[in-house]
C-alpha cells in the first residue's frame, strides 16, 4: 500500500532522524503511471526503472528519499511548489520546460514513436494522412506538442495519463498515438493488450520536441543539488550500477540508445 | 505573463471550450428533458412492477459520483468493443464526445425525473377534479392542467439542475472533451499560468449569469396569466450531486 | 474474476479497501472545516453591516458558480505556489508549506461546501419564528442563550435536510480529487484498471462502493432527522 508504505516511511525518516540529524531528506516526485520507468505494483508500491535510479542517485549523494506520485499535468507546478525536490519521471529536457526548472544532465536518451494498430493503414506520418484522425497522446508532454506542431488538422486528443491513451488506442478509439519510444516498445511487445498494436515509421528524434534527452528536473535556485546528482549519474555510469538497474528492464543500453 | 496576455493569446480556445461546453450541457439537458416528463409519471401513477427499478435507477445515478459514471461507459465501452461493433453500436462510442453526453444525459434524467415528480405532487388534487368534471379525457387532463402546473411549481428547480449540470460537465475534460475546462488546461500546462484558472471561472460564471436570465424570461413568460403574489412557489428544490 | 479483488500482493481488494479509506477519511475531515465555513459565510450574508452582506452573497454566488473540479486545481497548483511565492518574500529561510493531495482536497471541498451549506444555514435562521425570539426576549432571556436555546435546536430541523444533501454531493465529489493524485477509492480504481486493463469491472465496483456510501448515509439522516423532529407536533 502507498498509503502504509508511505506513513511507514514517514514513520522510518523521523525515527532515523532522531539518532542521524545529518542525513538529508529529499522527496522524488515521480508520476507512477508510466511502466516500465514508473509504475504502481499491485503491492502498492512505485516501482520503475526511473524510481530505482533515483533511488541510487539519492544513495550515492547521501540523502534519505521518499518517492511520492503526482499527475503529470501538475509535475512541474509541485516541484515548484516544494511539495517535492525532483522530478525523476522519464522528462525530457525541453527549452520551455527550462524555463521553469533546472535540468541535470540527461540520464537517458530518448526518442518519440507513433504506433497505430497493426490492420491500420497510415503509411506515413503527415498533416494530410493524418487529417480527421484520432491521434492520442498523453497531455503536457513533448508528444503533444508535436502533434499540435505538426498535424494541426488531425482531431487530436490529450489524456491525463499514459495508461489512457493505451487503453484508447488499444480499443481502437484512436488511429494513432504519439509517444515515447521505450515505455511503447515495451507496451507492444510485452503487454496483452499491446499486442494489438506495433511502433511504426522511423522514431522521432527532433531536438526541438525531444531535446537532449530525459534529464531530473530541480528547482532552478538547487543548483547545488542538481551538480551532486550529475557527479552521481556519472558515478553510477562508471562504476556499472547504471548497466545493472538498465538490464533489468531494457535489452539495450538506454543512455546511450545502443 | 500578464493575465491579459494570456487571455490575449488564447482567447479564441476559451471561446471554443465555451461553444462545446454550452453544447454538451444543452443537448444532455434536452435530451433529459424529454424523457424525464414520461418517468416522472411512472413515479407518481406507476404499477410496484414499474416502480421498483426507475427507484433503483434513480438512486443509483444520485449515489455514485458521475466521474465514475463517466469512466465506467468511456473505458467500459472500450472492454466491450466486439460487442459493441457487432450491434452497430460502436461508432457512438467511439467519440468522447458522445461517451459524455450520453452519460450527462442518463444521470440528468434522474435529477429532472425526480424534480418533475415533486411538480406533479403538488398540484392541487381539486384542479384534476374539475378537469375531469369538465370531461377532459386523461390525456387532455395531463396536458391541459396538470403537467402546464407542474412545471411551473418545478421551474426553478429545474433551471437550478441544468446550472449544476453545466459546472459538472466540467469533468468531461477528463476523457479528452476539449470543453472550457479541458482547454483551461492545455493552457496550463503551457504556460504554467495561474490566470488560464481565473479565465475559466470567468467564463463559467458568465455562462451561469446569461442562462439564469433567460430562465427567468421563459418563467415570466410560463406564468404569464398568474397574479404576481402567487409566483415563486416553488417545490423545495431537489438538489443534485454537484459534481462528479 | 474474485482474483482480481484479491487481498495482499497478487490482488486489487487492498488497495481498493485504502483508497475507501481515503475517500471516507477525506470527506470526514472536510464535513466540519465546510459547516464552520458555511456558519461564518451565513452569519456574514445575515448581518447588520452592508459590507459583510455583500462579501458573503458574494461567495456563495461566485462559488457556487464554479465547477468543483475547478476550485480543485485552483486550490492545488494555484494555491501551492502562491503561498511559496508570498511566504519565500517575507520569510526566506522559513520551511515551505508543503499542500498535500489531502491537503488541498480537504481545502477545496470545504470552500465548496461552505458556499452551498451556508445558503442552507441561512434560510434555516429565515424560517425561524420570530414570535418565539419575542418569547424568549419576553421572560428575559440573554441574546446567548436565545441563540443557544431557541434559534440553534430550531436551525438544525430546519437544515438537517439541505445538509444531508451537501454531504452526499460532498462525497461523491472526493471522486474529484482523484485527478490531482491523492489514492482515493477512484484513483486506486484507475491503477487498477491500468494494470488490469479490466475498465468496467473495476469502474462497477468503485461505483457499488460509493452507492453503498450514500445510501448508508440516507440511512444514518433520516434517523436524524426523525431525531431532530422528535419535539415537533405533527399536523
Amino acid at each position: 500500500m502507498i498509503f502504509k508504505t508511505l506513513l511507514g516511511a514517514a514513520a522510518l525518516t523521523l525515527a532515523l532522524g532522531a539518532t542521524a540529524a545529518q542525513a538529508e531528506k529529499l522527496v522524488i516526485g515521480t508520476e507512477g503511471a508510466y511502466p516500465p520507468f514508473n509504475f504502481i505494483q499491485t503491492d502498492g508500491k512505485i516501482a520503475g526503472f526511473d524510481v530505482e535510479i533515483g533511488e541510487e542517485l539519492c544513495k550515492r549523494i547521501g540523502a534519505e528519499c521518499t518517492v511520492v506520485a503526482q499527475d503529470w499535468d501538475g509535475i512541474i507546478p509541485g516541484l515548484l511548489a516544494k511539495k517535492y525536490d525532483m522530478i525523476v519521471a522519464s522528462m525530457f529536457i525541453t527549452e520551455e520546460r527550462k524555463k521553469q526548472v533546472d535540468f541535470t544532465n540527461p540520464y537517458y536518451k530518448a526518442a518519440m514513436a507513433m504506433v497505430v494498430p497493426k490492420d491500420s493503414a497510415l503509411k506515413e506520418f503527415t498533416n494530410e494522412t493524418l487529417k480527421g484522425k484520432a491521434v492520442g497522446a498523453q497531455s503536457g508532454t513533448t508528444q503533444a506538442e508535436y502533434l499540435q506542431k505538426s498535424f494541426p488538422d488531425a482531431d487530436i486528443r490529450l489524456y491525463p495519463t499514459q495508461d489512457e491513451v493505451n487503453l484508447d488506442l488499444a480499443s481502437g478509439r484512436l488511429d494513432a498515438q504519439a509517444g515515447d519510444i521505450l515505455p511503447l516498445l515495451d507496451w507492444v511487445s510485452k503487454s496483452q493488450d499491446g499486442a494489438c498494436c506495433e511502433i511504426r515509421g522511423e522514431p522521432i528524434t527532433d531536438p526541438a520536441f525531444v531535446g537532449a534527452g530525459v534529464g531530473i528536473a530541480v528547482r532552478k535556485e538547487d543548483t547545488a543539488l542538481r551538480d551532486r546528482l550529475n557527479k552521481a549519474i556519472d558515478e553510477i555510469r562508471a562504476d556499472g550500477t547504471y548497466k545493472t538497474i538498465n538490464d533489468k528492464y531494457f535489452p539495450i543500453d538506454v543512455y546511450t540508445m545502443k | 505573463m500578464h493575465p491579459i496576455e494570456v487571455l490575449g493569446t488564447y482567447w479564441q480556445q476559451f471561446l471554443t471550450g465555451a461553444g462545446i461546453t454550452v453544447a454538451l450541457t444543452g443537448l444532455s439537458a434536452i435530451l433529459a428533458a424529454v424523457i424525464a416528463p414520461l418517468l416522472a409519471l411512472v413515479r407518481v401513477a406507476g404499477n410496484r412492477w414499474a416502480q421498483w427499478p426507475l427507484r433503483l435507477y434513480i438512486s443509483f445515478m444520485r449515489g455514485t459520483p458521475l466521474l465514475a459514471q463517466l469512466f465506467l461507459v468511456y473505458y467500459g465501452a472500450g472492454q466491450f468493443r466486439p460487442t459493441l461493433e457487432a450491434w452497430g453500436l460502436w461508432s457512438f462510442f467511439r467519440d468522447p464526445f458522445n461517451c459524455a453526453l450520453l452519460v450527462f444525459a442518463v444521470n440528468s434524467t434522474a435529477y429532472q425525473t425526480e424534480i418533475l415528480r415533486g411538480g406533479i405532487q403538488g398540484v392541487p388534487p381539486g384542479e384534476v377534479e374539475a378537469a375531469r368534471a369538465v370531461g377532459m379525457t386523461r390525456v387532455q387532463t395531463l396536458r391541459r392542467v396538470v403537467f402546464p402546473h407542474a412545471y411551473r411549481i418545478a421551474w426553478p428547480a429545474l433551471g437550478n439542475e441544468i446550472i449544476l449540470l453545466m459546472k459538472a460537465s466540467a469533468i468531461a475534460s477528463v476523457v479528452t472533451v476539449f470543453d472550457i475546462m479541458g482547454r483551461t488546461r492545455q493552457v496550463f500546462a503551457k504556460t504554467f499560468d495561474f490566470s488560464a484558472y481565473l479565465w475559466a471561472a470567468l467564463l463559467y460564471l458568465a455562462l451561469t449569469a446569461i442562462f439564469i436570465a433567460l430562465w427567468r424570461l421563459a418563467e415570466a413568460r410560463l406564468s404569464r396569466h398568474i397574479d404576481a403574489r402567487e409566483r415563486g412557489v416553488g417545490t423545495e428544490a431537489v438538489t443534485r450531486g454537484a459534481g462528479a | 474474476m474474485t482474483d482480481l479483488f484479491a487481498f495482499g500482493d497478487t490482488g486489487w481488494g487492498d488497495e481498493i479497501l485504502h483508497g475507501l479509506l481515503v475517500t471516507i477519511e477525506l470527506a470526514l475531515v472536510t464535513l466540519p472545516v465546510g459547516l464552520a465555513l458555511g456558519f461564518l459565510v451565513a452569519f456574514a450574508a445575515l448581518s447588520q453591516n452592508r459590507a459583510l452582506r455583500t462579501l458573503g452573497n458574494g461567495y456563495t454566488t461566485v462559488m457556487r458558480g464554479i465547477p468543483e473540479i475547478l476550485t480543485l486545481f485552483v486550490v492545488y497548483n494555484g494555491l501551492g505556489m502562491g503561498l511559496n511565492a508570498a511566504l519565500s518574500r517575507l520569510a526566506p529561510d522559513a520551511a515551505p508549506i508543503d499542500l498535500s493531495p489531502f491537503l488541498a482536497g480537504v481545502i477545496a471541498l470545504a470552500l465548496v461546501f461552505a458556499a452551498f451549506s451556508a445558503e442552507v444555514i441561512r434560510g434555516a435562521f429565515n424560517a425561524l419564528d420570530p414570535g418565539q425570539v419575542e418569547a424568549g426576549r419576553a421572560i428575559g432571556m440573554t441574546p446567548g442563550k436565545i441563540l443557544r436555546r431557541i434559534k440553534l435546536p430550531q436551525v438544525w430541523r430546519f437544515a438537517l435536510p439541505g445538509l444531508g444533501n451537501l454531504w452526499i454531493n460532498m462525497l461523491k465529489d472526493t471522486a474529484l480529487v482523484s485527478v490531482i493524485a491523492l489514492n482515493d477509492l477512484m484513483r486506486m480504481t484507475k491503477v487498477a484498471v491500468g494494470v488490469t486493463k479490466q475498465p468496467f469491472t473495476f469502474y462497477l465496483f468503485a461505483c457499488l462502493l460509493y452507492w453503498a456510501m450514500c445510501v448508508l448515509s440516507e440511512q444514518v439522516l433520516a434517523q436524524m432527522e426523525r431525531r431532530a423532529n422528535r419535539g415537533v407536533r405533527r399536523v
